[in-house]
């Protein structure tokens, strides 16, 4: 059922670009720039002026955005061009990576994340993250992984642990399918699953923000689908920023959608302007498929 | 066709057939060749293995194993504080050994810095390339000069020495086997690296390191030469670190360079001891390895 209603939103996403392109660039160039991100709305992540580097490799140039609380917000572009680098900065993963160097600013909720006496465990406490691939820890269980995140934070308590187990899972659309297996190890279920495990594994943190890379790519059409319900759903309490390649599934799932190329931010707008009426040729290049 | 059967009717072989016998004589011989290296190499391990059950099986009894070493001459006796004697020793140069190759093999590997992790890595590998019997003279430098005394102490210090470098090596591949990805999952979920590397890291490749460890403990077992200026050897029981103790491959040592054939004898029962003790921890060491890939 949801596969048939997936199926028909994506053939109506394939024929929206279409009738973008159509429309001749002088006119939405007219439009004001940036009208679209309402001031009303609540801003939660605010990204400036972000500059990072592998190295001495610049990837990411001078990028400025406003994420909206409880919204999602897509990133969109070619491969390379710095999205899942980019995300890897708002939970500072990126200085993980050996090389990696950020400079600018990234303020959650008006607090830099990146000031001198900021401890970014704290920041990923905060916000969350979900991999391409599903990593779940394989040593152990389901019950294990999820409890994983808060428990390796110190919390005790066997009620309360049980407690947010079963409501990350309901969270992420799992507790029904592992209820009965969840001391059976987290590697013994589907890569859909598993990916979902993660989710939940993420969400038990209970972070204000939670940011998937690619969190689809290595997942069939009906994980794919149960997982965009999963955001659809999730938006509700937490803010996600998704990092895709599927620019049907940014159409499907995303309030917002930000195209990057070359390290380059080249448009952010709300998702039916950028995929209807781009104000950028590049960014319309990229939707109608004839770069990318 | 025609041409060649004409060929061979007139010299019996063409040119190209000839050539061809030529082949096939050397890869006949190069295989041949290559069969005996095989045979030579695999036999090596059976003949040592038959030699040592058929002349120590014979001096072998229960009795060998549970009784102290009689006076020289007289017959009977075992090397019961002997392999005592080594397993303490063993045990206490794996307790010290263990943690400090741990330890530098995980800052070596977690916390990559430049050149550090190749030149720890290069160091070890030459640390596994010193004869044991330097390991033993330094034991002897640094443990028993000091406290002028051989001692099971010296000897656990000398096994360390051989066991650091194998351990940290073996490590230092099984956490660099372990992917990143859950490293990064573990600190995205807001988890101190350190937290990462004790419940993360560390059991993901728990089973490598157990062969590591075993692998080390089999190598210290079975060597000798490290334990002359240091434990020394003992004919009585002795379970005080700070006095002489016996040990297996030493007690062989000295029962095979003396002048009774008993002593000879009793030499090869205790090699076979010895060499099954050690085989079955290097087996022990696979199997640990083997399970995981089932996984």
């Amino acid at each position: 059922m949801t596969e048939e209603k997936q199926a028909i939103d994506s053939r109506h996403e394939d024929v929206v670009p279409t009738s973008g392109r159509a429309m001749s660039s002088p006119i939405y160039e007219k439009e004001p720039k940036k009208a679209v991100v309402k001031e009303s709305e609540e801003t939660l992540l605010v990204v400036e002026g972000l500059n990072v580097f592998y190295g001495k490799i610049k990837v990411i140039h001078n990028i400025s955005v406003s994420i909206q609380a409880r919204k999602v917000t897509a990133i969109i572009g070619p491969s390379g061009c710095g999205k899942s680098t980019f995300i890897r900065c708002l939970n500072r993963m990126h200085e993980v990576t050996p090389g990696g160097r950020v400079e600018g600013k990234v303020l959650l909720d008006g607090e830099e994340l990146y000031g001198p006496t900021v401890d970014p465990v704290q920041v990923r406490r905060r916000i969350g993250m979900v991999f391409q691939k599903p990593n779940p820890f394989p040593t152990m269980s389901v019950y294990d992984n999820v409890a994983a995140g808060f428990k390796l934070n110190g919390t005790r308590d066997r009620r309360v642990i049980e407690e947010k187990v079963e409501k990350s899972l309901k969270m992420a659309a799992l507790w029904e399918e592992v209820k009965d297996a969840l001391h059976k190890p987290g590697t013994s279920l589907s890569g859909g699953q598993q990916q979902r495990l993660c989710i939940a594994r993420a969400l038990a943190v209970e972070p204000e923000v939670l940011l998937m890379d690619e969190p689809c790519s290595a997942l069939d059409p009906i994980a794919t689908a149960k997982i965009e319900e999963l955001i659809r759903e999730l938006k509700e309490t937490v803010t996600i920023v998704i990092v895709t390649h599927n620019m049907q599934q940014a159409a499907r799932v995303s309030d917002y959608t930000a195209f990057f190329y070359l390290g380059e931010l080249v448009e952010f707008n709300v998702t039916s302007k950028i995929f209807t009426t781009p104000e950028k040729r590049q960014t319309e290049d990229y939707i109608t498929g004839r770069f990318g | 066709m025609i041409e060649t059967a004409v060929n061979n009717a007139e010299t019996g072989l063409s040119t190209a057939d000839r050539h061809f016998v030529y082949r096939k004589v050397i890869e006949r011989v190069a295989w041949t060749g290559m069969v005996v290296c095989v045979l030579i190499t695999v036999s090596l391990l059976w003949v040592i293995l038959g030699y040592v059950i058929y002349r120590g099986g014979a001096a072998f009894s229960w009795e060998f194993l549970t009784t102290l070493p009689q006076p020289a001459g007289e017959a009977g006796g075992g090397i019961a504080n002997a392999l005592i004697g080594s397993g303490f020793i063993v045990g206490l140069a794996t307790l010290m050994a263990v943690p400090i190759s741990l330890g530098a093999a995980i800052f070596v590997n977690e916390f990559p810095s430049g050149r550090l992790g190749a030149s720890v890595r290069f160091l070890a590998e030459v640390l596994t390339g010193v004869p044991s019997i330097v390991v033993g003279l330094f034991g002897y430098a640094l443990v028993v000069q000091p406290t002028g005394q051989f001692s099971g102490l010296s000897g656990a210090v000398a096994y360390a020495f051989i066991m650091v470098p194998i351990i940290l090596i073996s490590t230092q591949e099984a956490l660099r086997l372990v992917p990143t990805d859950l490293r990064e999952a573990s600190l995205a979920l807001g988890v101190p690296k350190w937290r990462t590397i004790l419940w993360v890291v560390l059991p993901v490749s728990s089973r490598a390191l157990l062969t590591g460890v075993l692998l080390a403990v089999a190598r210290a077992l079975g060597e000798a030469a490290p334990m002359l200026f240091t434990a020394f050897g003992n004919p009585f029981w002795n379970l005080d670190v700070r006095k002489p103790m016996a040990t297996v491959p030493h007690l062989i040592y000295t029962y095979a360079t003396g002048p009774y054939e008993d002593w000879h004898n009793k030499a090869w029962a205790a090699s076979f001891v010895l060499v099954t003790v050690v085989l079955v921890t290097s087996l022990l060491a696979r199997a640990a390895l083997r399970n995981k890939s089932d996984d």
